[in-house]
């Protein structure tokens, strides 16, 4: 599931990245084709976030090059990044305190057709039906979550960026994530996962980025994940 | 001392007079500190602009273009003096607040100040700084009405009124709308909102443009009333803030009921010890300070 046979989604090249003083991106180079679920494996700090963050114009400075679909976005402002078809789920989750939960949903723009619906979307998720109406943050952790996910579905975007969507839920939580994604992934989507919990991240993914100190320290397909559980674990400090 | 009803009514209608503006001003006030995270202190001098597009597009404007007779009557002056503020207020964000938006707010405070001493001190040059009368007040809001304890001025009336459906319909967009929506989320979390596919830069701009608009409004509302003058604004908005203060910053209904209450307050103490009027407002402020130093309506961050 990589290679050539796929149209290209997301290609980095050079990537460098600054908060204030400090540079936190050495050089990213990766790709990501369309319908690959790819993750970002690393420990804390070594900046998975930042990545996510750079696509979306999100950090203070940024250089290199971030193609969407061939266009460059580099230098776009960040609105129409998400335009180019891009759903972004923060690690924080971002829900808004003083929007409702339907609010909440109906906030993103749609920005490509072959969304899902309202309906679809309540269909999948009855708790947040029954919920509409409440303040977002009155929610529980889970289900907060489950509305950061459902907000972006809405949005017909191609490309999502997940970032640490399993921490700090419930299994049966985690278990029901990873039934959406598969979901997903067989709607063709394409997603780059931000996960700390591997196995979570091993069951989706066609391919592992180990990111290390700023740098892409290695890039693991699925196939051989099992004969480089060592160094793996070596990466991520386990 | 005896308070009838009537003289205690009739001052807490005049005081709620005051109170629409109080609450007209402190909304702008508040809706703007909510997206841009400036205290906007060009807000008292935009009032005066407002009066002053209405005065002297009645008086000068039609000699100014050639038509000696043209006078721009109050109704269209309570929409075109929205507009010119407005549209001076987006080019005011676009040309220097937005340059600001990554330092601390301090700096937004310090550039609208100077904006507003700039501004004052224009006009203070060319106009009488005592006040001048605008007398295009609409004949179909002379006269009084008879409320049955007072009568109360049809014109007063008129802008208690207005300035009420002002301010509730800007709360109801705020709270009660998708458009709203938008702006709340902003205001909670620009970046986020960007990172859902919305133009937050021009969302930030047009929200200026309305809060200043809502200025300019209540200094059009003010100058029958009051004598259009260059310092009507700068005495007019440290009231203001004290209300949003004792408000809390960033309520947009706080802002309003508070507007409303305190210029009832100073109108009832105008009945019970006059001397105390002016500075009851100020008083109040100092207690809210001590007990619940975020405002009545603030919320704890």
């Amino acid at each position: 599931m990589n290679g050539p046979l796929h149209k290209e989604m997301l290609r980095i090249t050079d990537l460098h990245a600054f908060y204030e003083e400090s540079h936190i991106l050495h050089g990213i180079d990766l790709t990501v084709g369309e319908g690959e679920v790819v993750t970002l494996l690393g420990r804390n700090g070594a900046g998975r976030t930042t990545i996510l963050k750079s696509i979306m114009g999100l950090v203070g400075r940024r250089s290199g090059s971030i193609t969407i679909n061939g266009m460059e976005a580099i230098g776009m402002p960040t609105h129409r990044i998400a335009r180019l078809g891009i759903g972004y789920c923060p690690e924080e989750r971002g829900i808004f305190s003083s929007l409702t939960v339907e609010e909440n949903l109906l906030l993103p723009q749609v920005v490509k057709a072959g969304g899902m619906s309202l309906a679809e979307i309540y269909g999948m998720f009855p708790n947040l039906q029954e919920r509409r109406n409440s303040m977002g943050t009155r929610l529980s952790g889970g289900e907060q979550q489950m509305l950061a996910m459902a907000r972006i579905l809405r949005t017909g975007a191609r490309l999502l960026l997940l970032d640490e969507i399993t921490e700090g839920l419930a299994p049966v939580i985690v278990q029901t994530l990873g039934q959406l994604i598969g979901q997903l992934k067989g709607r063709g989507i394409t997603i780059v996962l931000v996960e700390q919990n591997f196995h979570f991240a091993a069951d989706l993914a066609d391919r592992h980025y180990v990111i290390d100190r700023g740098v892409i320290a290695d890039m693991i397909p699925r196939d051989e994940l099992a004969s480089n559980t060592e160094k793996l674990n070596q990466y991520l400090g386990v | 001392m005896e308070l009838s009803f009537q003289t205690v009514m009739s001052q807490v209608m005049l005081g709620l007079n005051n109170g629409v503006f109080y609450a007209i001003l402190s909304l702008g006030l508040a809706v703007i500190f909510g997206l841009l995270n400036i205290v906007n202190f060009v807000h008292g001098a935009l009032y005066m602009l407002g009066a002053y597009v209405a005065l002297l597009g009645y008086t000068m404007l039609g000699p100014l273009i050639g038509k000696p007779d043209f006078h721009l009557n109050y109704w269209a002056a309570l929409i075109v003096a929205p507009l010119v503020v407005g549209l001076l207020g987006i080019g005011v964000e676009r040309a220097m607040l937005r340059r600001l938006r990554k330092f601390d707010h301090l700096y937004g405070l310090l550039l609208t100040f100077g904006l507003a001493l700039i501004i004052q001190g224009v006009f203070t040059n060319y106009f009488n700084v005592s006040g001048d009368a605008y007398d295009a007040k609409p004949e179909a809001l002379e006269g009084a009405v008879n409320l049955g304890f007072m009568l109360f001025p049809k014109y007063r009336l008129w802008v208690i009124v207005i300035s009420l459906l002002v301010c509730f319909g800007t709360w109801f967009v705020i709270e009660r709308t998708k458009l709203g929506s938008y702006l709340r989320a902003g205001t909670e979390n620009p970046e986020l909102v960007k990172a859902f596919g919305v133009n937050v830069p021009l969302m930030i701009t047009l929200t200026y443009g309305y809060g200043v608009a809502l200025a300019a409004f209540a200094g059009v509302l003010a100058a029958p009333i009051y004598s259009v003058s260059p310092v009507m604004g700068s005495e007019m908005i440290i009231t203001v803030f004290a209300v949003v203060v004792i408000g809390g910053m960033g309520s947009i209904m706080g802002s309003i009921i508070t507007g409303l209450l305190l210029g009832m307050v100073e109108g009832f103490t105008k009945v019970v010890y006059a001397p105390a009027s002016s500075t009851v407002i100020f008083l109040i402020m100092v207690v809210v300070l001590l007990v619940k130093p975020t405002g009545l309506f603030g919320r704890e961050s």
